[in-house]
C-alpha cells in the first residue's frame, strides 16, 4: 500500500470538514481510485461532482492519472481566479 | 518569485517590470471586484488558492507566452484575500517591441488564468451573507446532494 496526501479548498474543504488528509492505495492507482477511497473516508465528499478536477504534483491532470507514494492529490472546486 | 500577493497591487511596479527601451508597447489588463445590485450587493470577493500551484501554474503561462511572443516582457499579480469591490484582484502587464504582440501576450495570459489557475472566490454580500461563487459569479454548485447514510 502506498499513502498518497490529498488536498481540499474552498467549498471543497467545507465538504470534507478538513483541508488535507491521507489514504491508502495499492499501486497501480490512479486519481480516480484515490477519489474512490476519499468517499469512504470522508462521507461529506460524497457530495462532490462525480468527476471533480484534480491536480498532483502541482499539475492539472485527468482522472485516469497515475498516482505514486507520497504524491500530493488536490481536488479543485471549479476554478475561478482572475 | 510569487505572483500571488495580500496587498493592493501596484501598477506602476509592474509595469516598471515589464518596460524596456526596446519595447514600444505596454498593455495593462486589470480585473476588479465588481458590485452586483441585483443580488443585494457586493462589498468584496475572498479569494483563496492552492498557493504553490497557482505561482507554478502562472510560472508555466508565463513561460508559454514568452515563447509565443519571444521578445515580450510580462508579469502578473493575483491578490489573494480580502479584496473589495473596485479595487484589483489582477493585473497583467505585457510590453512587446509593437502594440499587437503585447495585446496579444496580455489576453493570452488572462484567458489562461481564467481556465487554469486554482483560485477560488467567496463573495461578500452587502447583508452580511458570504458564499461560494463559481466563474460567473453565480452560486457554486458543488455537487449532488450526499445520499442517506
Amino acid at each position: 500500500m502506498s499513502t498518497v496526501r490529498v488536498r481540499f479548498f474552498a467549498s471543497y474543504a467545507e465538504l470534507a470538514g478538513c483541508e488535507t488528509t491521507a489514504v491508502e492505495v495499492s499501486l497501480p492507482a490512479t486519481v480516480r481510485d484515490v477519489v474512490r477511497r476519499v468517499r469512504e473516508q470522508l462521507p461529506g465528499t460524497r457530495a462532490l461532482p462525480e468527476r471533480p478536477l484534480a491536480a498532483v504534483n502541482l499539475r492539472h491532470v485527468k482522472l485516469d492519472a497515475p498516482v505514486g507514494d507520497g504524491d500530493e492529490v488536490a481536488l479543485l472546486p471549479p476554478l475561478a481566479g482572475g | 518569485m510569487t505572483h500571488l500577493t495580500r496587498v493592493p497591487i501596484s501598477i506602476d511596479d509592474l509595469i516598471r517590470a515589464v518596460g524596456g527601451p526596446e519595447r514600444g508597447g505596454t498593455c495593462v489588463f486589470l480585473g476588479t471586484v465588481r458590485d452586483a445590485p441585483a443580488d443585494g450587493g457586493v462589498t468584496g470577493i475572498e479569494y483563496s488558492g492552492y498557493d504553490t500551484m497557482a505561482d507554478a501554474e502562472l510560472d508555466r503561462i508565463l513561460a508559454e507566452a514568452g515563447k509565443r511572443w519571444p521578445e515580450s516582457r510580462i508579469a502578473v499579480r493575483h491578490r489573494l484575500g480580502l479584496v473589495e469591490t473596485e479595487e484589483a484582484s489582477i493585473a497583467i502587464a505585457a510590453a512587446a517591441p509593437h502594440r499587437t504582440d503585447a495585446f496579444d501576450a496580455c489576453r493570452y495570459v488572462i484567458e489562461a488564468v481564467k481556465q487554469r489557475l486554482p483560485i477560488w472566490k467567496k463573495e461578500l454580500r452587502a447583508d452580511g451573507s458570504a458564499l461560494w461563487v463559481d466563474p460567473h459569479g453565480r452560486p457554486a454548485v458543488v455537487g449532488p446532494p450526499a445520499p442517506p447514510v
